[in-house]
């Protein structure tokens, strides 16, 4: 059984940067304990020696050739943006 | 107690590519921001990455410099972390397989004696954007033209004993990427950048101490002085009794001193896991074989080349090799004048004077191979002096044209004329008697003496061997 | 002319009976007055349609009607399209407007194709009822107290309820074929890596599969002969020819091989959808298929399997949705933190929240292997069976889903067992196998389909078994009341 506490999805939402109302909590940390359940029935069966399948169809990666195709479009791509300023997106002062 | 320095590099190094390594906009330096940023760069909704092949062939070569292992099957995994300067908040690199597996190189001590340090591995990855600090109210602006730029990491084993090792090893690196021609090695753009993990542990001890790690440290200077201002910060610590903290710690130039990062220190854990975007990456051993054909002449090789072929000294042969423009340059002036050793004594002697002098790199020097070539043949065939020669290439450096032009403007052509010569040499033999009378009566070191009387009158100008020779026969009748 | 398909109407255009500007205002009209009912579109988009149907009448007029010419389409909101918004059912991207196109989206504009609009969806394809929309639940036009499915469920209502001749979805783990199981329509999840996956907005990559949803398999394999096809944007799009996949529609299945896996009609299955299932079994029976009884063992892995790895996947994807360079961006962020914290706090929905966090758990330090890579090694045991099964048969069959639509609301507050109405698609998406739902029969007045299920790149086959059906039966022929 695995319990996920309060502090637990706190710290996972953090990790994600992922903003959860606090009374909503409880809630999450009950779903996220009954998903990790249901999940838990694959520890039950053997995969000794099964190699891991990490994508459905075994193929290999193409190689593109080393070719400059795009042109800027920061106009375009800029539109819609949140907040930008002389080609810069703005986010609020990063402190290194 | 006695401390034992432990240090191991991270060197990142940007493949020169045209393109980036999952998208077709360009690498270039330099340009307005965000204009060189694609829709793949700006990691906007529904878009793919697609290898760049050509990352991967430039990864391959320096495998087979440092000897290493080539993985034939390697994977692209996501290392997540939210960042602005990393638009998809993940970074596509290689954690599981990496391209590169172990390989070493050699760097020389100042004892003149060598050390071997490993390179634990090497993978690709792609570069970040900048953060920019703005005038705008407060923010940060991001620049993502350098995002998805190709990087190749290599990683070193701690096997570094002092920052002097450290630089060793980062110079030989450089030199190697540099060779290859895999990257532009540009520390200033950032085409080269390390970082290094600092520890200390009590001399005889076999355990690592807790470690720090020093980043983006960018000139060879700079990474000697921090290392040595981390290994004096970390001893104060340890010999007061304290422990070192395991943290990312950014360098100061200006106060020389390092400090920690607090930006990086929120609880890290990167999630890595294989990218489903991309498929493994496999090359055959053929493949393999066949880019290992074209690897160039690497400087150890070029070293001891240039000692059993060329005769130079191993000093002078490991001075002309170290750095790829110098290396060409240099064959291509002894080709040129089929002298190795006057080749190698200008160029160590006088070009690289003036270039320190004036902090530029080889490939920076105002007097190109060419030019060079043209003046060493004036001296070759007698036209100057080898003093003369000094001038003429004083006179170039700055500017002022080829040795031709400038020979022919200030007037410098060697005096060959013998008639001319012995005039002048009638000249100081009249002014002269009492040496004269020495001279033959057996003093024969006053040849000298005359020589440079000879020299003088002529404004160094008087072809020195026909001087001599003049001299003697007109002393001696 | 709302009930014809896409072969009658490109029939009807090419013998000048309507215009596609005609045809595409009868559409416009109808998702004008009917779609309030369904709320099956997220944005029309009158002025583009008119637009594109105008410049389909003139090609072909010059001669050069491309294979959809003037056929109008709804778009499942997932793909981006230029200059218009592409919000994948989620406020984060309710003020996004895509600055490109998605290929499938190209390559529709390419073949003469009109497009109504862009529809509903769950939140970035997250859930199996439509509910977890920011826009709005999308109510089956079957039952409007019902749900339509989901993901893809404002494409099937649309296609149900006459509102588009034809629409696109995508499947991850059955979010087509549920879908059109419940709204009694055709839908078809290609092989994995068969239909570009450039500009459709990931949930989980190495699943995430788009396919048509149509009235008839002839229309789906029209469609499909559009979609189909390598793409050098998309590493995991798959370098093989492209046949016509309406060639083999009409060959014979005297001798046809399918096979009924046990573990999808044992419990948890409804017993009267049992009954439609069996039955359609027998119409293929009737026709010269030979069917046999097979096993899937490790079918009750692929639920738990799906549920480590999508969220994996899209605990990664979605991290790009920071506020930073589009979307929605929270007010006054006083450091970086808040402005992602915030932006994504409030641009997420529940359900998208929930599986980010288990995604994000999954592959923490500490975990990862217990749970990813345990994932991965079941997925290629789920896979093993399915390679297996089909040295015995041509083609697996059974239900869709488990059950007919649900009512609004029903499950809600139920997750998992939300999440068990995907039972028998969700392993077909693990190991990439194209598989379609096609309509086979009622209960209560409410649609159920029969699954089909192939081997790799096997569409035409599974096209050619799903159209001999619609021959003889007339399913896929009714409307629902409120639609006809």
């Amino acid at each position: 059984m695995s319990t996920l506490d309060k502090s637990d999805v706190e710290k996972i939402a953090f990790l994600a940067r992922l903003g959860i109302d606090e009374q909503d909590i409880p809630e999450y940390a009950t779903n996220l304990s009954n998903i990790l359940d249901m999940v838990e029935q694959l520890d039950s069966v053997d995969t000794e020696g099964v190699k891991p399948m990490a994508h459905p169809l075994d193929a290999v990666q193409r190689l593109r050739a080393d070719e400059v195709t795009e042109v800027n479009d920061r106009e375009n791509l800029q539109e819609h943006a949140p907040e930008t300023a002389e080609g810069l997106y703005l986010v609020p002062k990063v402190i290194e | 107690m006695q401390w034992e320095v432990v240090i191991g590099l991270e060197i990142h190094v940007q493949l020169s590519t045209k393109s980036k390594i999952f998208s077709g906009a360009s690498t270039a330096y330099g340009a307005e921001p965000n204009t060189q940023a694609c829709t793949v760069d700006l990691g906007l909704p529904g878009v793919l990455p697609v290898f760049n092949g050509e990352a991967l062939k430039k990864s391959v070569m320096f495998g087979l410099a440092v000897g290493a292992q080539i993985n034939e099957r390697s994977v692209f995994d996501r290392k997540n972390y939210f960042y602005p300067d990393s638009p998809k908040a993940y970074q596509i690199s290689q954690l599981y397989y990496p391209i590169v597996g172990e390989g070493h190189i050699e760097i020389d001590l100042e004892d003149g004696s060598q050390k071997r340090v490993g390179v634990t591995r090497a993978h690709m990855e792609e570069d970040a954007g900048k953060s920019l600090h703005t005038s705008f109210l407060n923010q940060t602006g991001i620049d993502l033209n350098r995002a998805g730029t190709p990087l190749l990491e290599i990683v070193s084993e701690p096997d570094m004993r002092s920052a002097k090792e450290a630089v060793a090893y980062m110079r030989k690196i450089h030199s190697i990427v540099r060779y290859l021609g895999v990257s532009d090695g540009n520390m200033q753009e950032g085409s080269f950048r390390c970082d290094a993990n600092v520890s200390l542990r009590p001399k005889g001890q076999e355990e690592f101490g807790t470690r720090a790690e020093l980043k983006n440290i960018n000139s060879f200077r700079f990474v000697e002085k921090a290392i040595n201002v981390e290994i004096e910060r970390q001893m104060d610590i340890l010999e007061s009794g304290g422990t070192v903290t395991q943290e990312t710690r950014l360098y100061d130039s200006e106060k020389n001193e390092t400090r920690s990062m607090r930006s990086k220190e929120e609880a890290n854990d990167y999630r890595y896991f294989p990218d489903p975007d991309l498929l493994p990456i496999v090359i055959s051993a053929e493949e393999i074989e066949a880019i290992r054909q074209t690897l160039p002449e690497l400087p150890d090789a070029k070293c001891e080349r240039y000692m059993d072929e060329l005769g130079l000294s191993e000093k002078d042969a490991k001075a002309l090799t170290v750095d790829r423009d110098m290396a060409d340059y240099y064959e291509k002036v002894q080709q040129a004048i089929d002298d190795a050793k006057m080749a190698a004594n200008w160029m160590l002697g006088d070009v690289s004077a003036m270039n320190n002098k004036n902090g530029l790199e080889f490939k920076d020097c105002p007097v190109n191979a060419d030019q060079l070539i043209g003046l060493l043949k004036r001296i070759k065939d007698n036209t100057i002096s080898g003093k003369i020669a000094k001038e003429v290439f004083e006179a170039m450096y700055s500017g002022e044209g080829d040795a031709d032009a400038i020979i022919d403007k200030k007037g410098l052509k060697q005096i060959t004329d013998t008639g001319a010569i012995e005039s002048i040499i009638d000249e100081v033999i009249a002014n002269n008697p009492g040496q004269v009378a020495e001279f033959q009566s057996g003093k024969d070191k006053l040849i000298g003496f005359f020589v440079g009387q000879v020299m003088k009158a002529s404004k160094g100008k008087a072809n020195p061997g026909q001087v001599n020779q003049l001299l003697m026969q007109k002393l001696k009748k | 002319m709302h009930n014809k398909t896409i072969t009658e109407l490109s029939a009807g255009l090419e013998a000048g009976d309507f215009s596609s500007v005609e045809l595409t205002q009868t559409y416009l009209d109808r998702i004008h007055s009917l779609d309030k009912q369904v709320n099956s579109f997220i944005t029309v988009t009158p002025e583009i349609a008119l637009e594109q149907a105008k410049n389909a009448d003139a090609q072909r007029a010059a001669g050069n009607a491309g294979l959809l010419n003037g056929i109008p389409l709804a778009q499942k909101d997932i793909f981006c399209t230029k200059g218009v918004r592409t919000s994948c059912g989620s406020k984060m991207l309710d003020p996004f407007v895509s600055p490109y196109d998605a290929t499938t989206i190209t390559k529709f504009n390419d073949s003469g194709a009109v497009m109504l609009g862009k529809t509903n969806m769950d939140e970035f394809a997250m859930g199996s009822s439509n509910e977890t929309s920011w826009y709005g639940t999308v109510k089956n036009p079957w039952n409007q107290e019902t749900v339509p499915g989901g993901s893809s469920g404002g494409s099937a209502a649309a296609v149900a309820a006459r509102l588009a001749p034809a629409s696109t979805g995508t499947d991850t783990g059955g979010s087509i074929r549920q879908p059109a199981s419940f709204c009694g329509i055709t839908g078809l999840k290609p092989t994995y890596g068969r239909v570009s996956r450039y500009g459709m907005i990931a949930f989980a990559s190495s699943l995430d599969q788009a396919g048509p949803m149509t009235r008839t398999a002839e229309d789906a394999a029209l469609m499909l002969n559009v979609m189909a096809g390598h793409d050098l944007r998309d590493s995991t799009s798959v370098d093989e020819a492209v046949p016509d996949y309406t060639a083999n529609l009409n060959d014979s299945l005297e001798g046809l091989k399918v096979g009924l896996p046990k573990e999808f009609f044992s419990e948890g299955l409804n017993d009267d959808v049992a009954k439609v299932i069996e039955s359609a079994v027998k119409e293929y029976e009737k026709m010269g298929a030979v069917i046999k009884e097979i096993s899937l063992p490790t079918s009750n892995l692929a639920v738990p399997t799906y549920y480590i790895i999508a969220p994996s996947e899209c605990s990664s994807n979605l991290s790009r949705m920071d506020g930073v360079r589009f979307g929605h961006r929270c007010e006054d962020p006083k450091d970086l933190n808040d402005l992602y914290i915030r932006s994504r706090g409030e641009g997420f929905g529940p359900e998208v929240k929930r599986r980010i966090l288990v995604g994000t758990y999954a592959l923490s330090e500490g975990f990862y292997d217990a749970y990813y890579v345990k994932a991965q090694k079941t997925r290629r045991l789920i896979t093993n069976d399915f390679n297996q099964a089909f040295d015995d048969v041509d083609v697996i069959m059974g239900p869709a889903a488990p059950s007919t639509a649900f009512k609004i609301g029903e499950l809600t507050d139920d997750p998992i067992t939300m999440y068990l109405s995907d039972i028998y698609t969700i392993a077909v998406n693990l190991a990439g196998l194209p598989g379609m739902s096609i309509p086979a029969g009622f209960v209560n007045n409410m649609p159920v389909g029969l699954q089909l299920i192939g081997k790799h790149f096997a569409e035409s086959k599974l096209l050619n078994v799903a159209h001999q059906f619609q021959k003889e039966t007339d399913w896929h022929l009714k409307a629902p009341e409120s639609f006809k």
